[in-house]
């Protein structure tokens, strides 16, 4: 962008500028990310000289995506404002979407309890006091029906937070939408599905690593002749950067989950193009707000490369990486939780200012317990006042060109290099977990944050600075432990109502499927069309595929 | 005071698979001199009770942050003293709304309850103190 005389000149001015600091203090608290990336005072030029406009950057819509996957972005339709939500039974929690709805929220996104995640059914030893507790509980296609009560699923999309157990999941979503007269080509929707981040991160897993990729590969392959809008995966950074990873680190463990996800794809006999464009990603938005906006840009860049040129993707579909956002659950804080209302306003910012296609923000109180109604509104109210007054949508990647912004995006770019390196030396993403080596980056670069806040390095207000010592009051939603009772009831009476021969007979057919490798989701949504409980088509899969057991580590 | 180290156990019970906590707060505890041991995730409140017992520990730290703990939490003091483990030092840590752990400790269900922000000195502190003002110590 400069030419090299224009770059000397420069470089003369600035030593310059380094005389006059030599006599001026610097704060104590040491000028890094909260990554722990360190930031220098400015940048010039100097940082960005060599950047050529039409390779690294291009046109939003254009390869290589670096400004955005629309050629219009938000000047043609803003993000999707998706709120988390699930919580007790399916009775309260369709409430919660249709009030949801009602307040002017696009689309939904379920959060299922302990037990649905686990593929347990309510009923189960393991399930005893978590039924309803951290998101809704869901045992049939009966719950599921009662959930979307009322919500034609041809017209809102839906993404359920749902990963061992996915495929069951969302044939209870599929099979909700037959029953409501709505053809599947018509229904639109995510599945997280991302089995690698939760052997890393999440840590809600069922079945061992081998027969989780068969499953994801199956869900691919059934999508692209079936549900051709449906998005079958949502690759998600979010856990691993909530589990206490950096910055980098999230963007290169994401994206190389993503890559080993295009690999099993294609040994599994599909073409990279006839799934690759129903993948999506799901990303964190952390408190730094320059490093955040940088590794959406760098994420975008790397995946759009990578399809191209390692993959060998021509459906530009293929390239363009869409993505998710929630604000950090982990950056909010049980002192004074009002204050966490600004903490997730600028970290919504940093997402839009990002490019993201759809957004949670975190309600204040989430810190202490699932969100109230009102702590749910406020967060709501904060992205239609970014996205309606503020004025940040007006104009797209208005960051680009900073010559920051375009430093750091490149650093994070080749620090994410570095660690496909380190993962490629490994032998891929599945043997790096086998190593424990995400795990172990991870837990290092938790406890090094936890030692900065100690320490008073890192600030958090009302944490280890500005603390008021008063106690929160603040409204606490609470589950009443009777859901649980009449979860068990509701699953009792079920049981005896089914056809209990017909459930048999599908149980037992996609045991034997399970074994002769044929793809497994036709049989899933025959079994819950009979009303199979998900502990149930678990419990046979587990028959053949075993389950996952991690070597803990510290 | 007994010359001799802490030995803690650090568990997860429950479904709840979030460990950045008590993993965080197990390393705090190796760096602070105590012997700690970590069960892994997914753990029955009979396997948390039965590693304690074969592993000898002189404090059990629970981690939930699934809302279960009202639940677990009573479960496991139960059949610690069932299995004669009356003794041991029983923290709990996690999103523990504050009534909750006023019914925790008051109860007798747990000794102490940690919500988050609490620095990691205040965790060593408590099982420093609690062990140095142990009746045969």
């Amino acid at each position: 962008m400069f030419d090299r005389e224009q770059l000397e000149r420069i470089s003369e001015l600035k030593e310059m500028w380094e005389k006059e600091l030599e006599d001026l203090k610097e704060r104590e608290q040491p000028a890094e990310t909260v990554s722990g990336q360190p930031i220098k005072m400015l940048y010039t030029p100097l940082d960005t000289g060599a950047l050529d406009y039409e390779t690294e950057l291009g046109f939003p819509g254009r390869y290589p995506y670096t400004r955005g996957v629309q050629p219009n972005m938000y000047r043609g339709r803003l993000w999707t404002m998706r709120q988390f939500s699930g919580f007790g039974d399916a009775y309260d929690s369709n409430r919660r979407y249709r009030y949801l709805l009602e307040q002017g929220q696009t689309g939904l996104s379920v959060a299922f309890d302990m037990p649905t995640l686990m593929g347990y059914d309510s009923d189960s030893d393991r399930s005893i006091g978590e039924v309803g507790r951290c998101g809704v509980a869901v045992d049939s296609l009966k719950d599921m029906e009662i959930l979307f009560d009322q919500i034609p699923l041809d017209q809102v999309t839906t993404s359920m937070t749902i990963n061992g157990p996915a495929a069951i999941l969302w044939c209870m979503y599929l099979a909700t939408a037959e029953k409501q007269g709505v053809s599947l080509d018509r229904v639109g929707g995510t599945i997280q599905n991302d089995i690698l981040k939760e052997y890393t991160a999440q840590k809600s897993w069922i079945f061992p690593p081998e027969p989780s990729m068969r499953l994801i590969t199956d869900i691919f392959a059934f999508a692209s002749d079936h549900v051709p809008k449906w998005n079958t995966i949502s690759i998600s950074g979010y856990h691993i950067r909530e589990a206490g990873s950096t910055a980098v680190q999230e963007l290169a463990f994401t994206l190389a989950d993503g890559f080993a996800y295009v690999e099993a794809g294609i040994n599994a006999g599909l073409d990279v193009d006839r799934f690759a464009p129903r993948l999506s990603f799901f990303f964190n938005s952390h408190s730094d707000f320059f490093e955040e906006v940088c590794k959406y840009r760098a994420a975008r860049r790397i995946w759009a490369r990578r399809m191209k040129e390692k993959y060998g993707a021509k459906d530009s579909r293929s390239l363009k990486m869409r993505f998710h956002t929630q604000t950090a659950g982990c950056s909010l804080t049980a002192q004074d939780p009002e204050n966490n209302i600004v903490r997730t306003a600028y970290e919504a910012l940093s997402a839009v200012l990002g490019g993201t296609q759809s957004l949670h923000t975190n309600s204040m109180d989430e810190v202490l317990a699932l969100p109230t109604e009102k702590a749910v509104k406020i967060a709501l109210r904060t992205q239609q006042i970014l996205a309606y007054e503020t004025g940040v949508a007006n104009t797209i990647d208005p960051l680009a060109g900073s010559y920051f912004v375009e430093a750091m995006t490149d650093k994070m770019e080749a620090g994410a290099e570095e660690y496909f390196q380190k993962i490629d030396d490994l032998g891929g993403v599945l043997p790096a977990i086998d190593h424990g080596f995400f795990q172990q980056e991870i837990a290092d670069a938790a406890y090094e944050y936890q030692k900065a806040v100690d320490r008073g390095d890192r600030i958090v207000v009302g944490v280890n600075r500005y603390c008021s010592g008063e106690a929160p009051e603040i409204e606490i939603l609470k589950i009443d432990p009777e859901v649980e009772r009449k979860q068990l009831e509701r699953l009792q009476r079920l049981k005896e109502e089914r056809d209990g021969n017909r459930v048999s007979a599908c149980l037992e057919e996609l045991k034997r499927c399970a074994v002769s490798g044929e793809n497994l989701i036709p049989k899933i949504l025959e079994a819950v069309r009979a009303y199979a409980t998900e502990g149930e088509i678990t419990a046979a899969l587990k028959e053949v595929f075993g389950e996952y057991k991690e070597k803990p580590l510290f | 005071m007994e010359d001799r180290t802490i030995r803690v156990l650090v568990a997860k019970p429950g479904l709840d698979g979030h460990d950045r906590g008590v993993k965080v707060v197990a390393r705090g505890l190796r760096d602070a001199g105590m012997e700690v041991i970590y069960t892994g995730l997914h753990q029955t409140p009979q396997q948390v009770v039965e590693t304690a017992l074969q592993e000898d520990v002189d404090v059990v730290g629970l981690s939930i942050l699934s809302g279960a703990h009202m639940t677990l939490v009573p479960r496991i003091k139960e059949m610690l003293k069932e299995n004669g483990l009356d003794d041991v030092l029983l923290l709990v840590g996690g999103i523990i709304p504050e009534e909750d752990a006023e019914k925790l400790t008051s109860e007798g269900h747990a000794d102490r309850v940690f919500t988050p922000g609490e620095p990691l000195k205040k965790i060593t502190a408590c099982i420093f103190d609690w062990f140095k003002a142990k009746p045969g110590s």
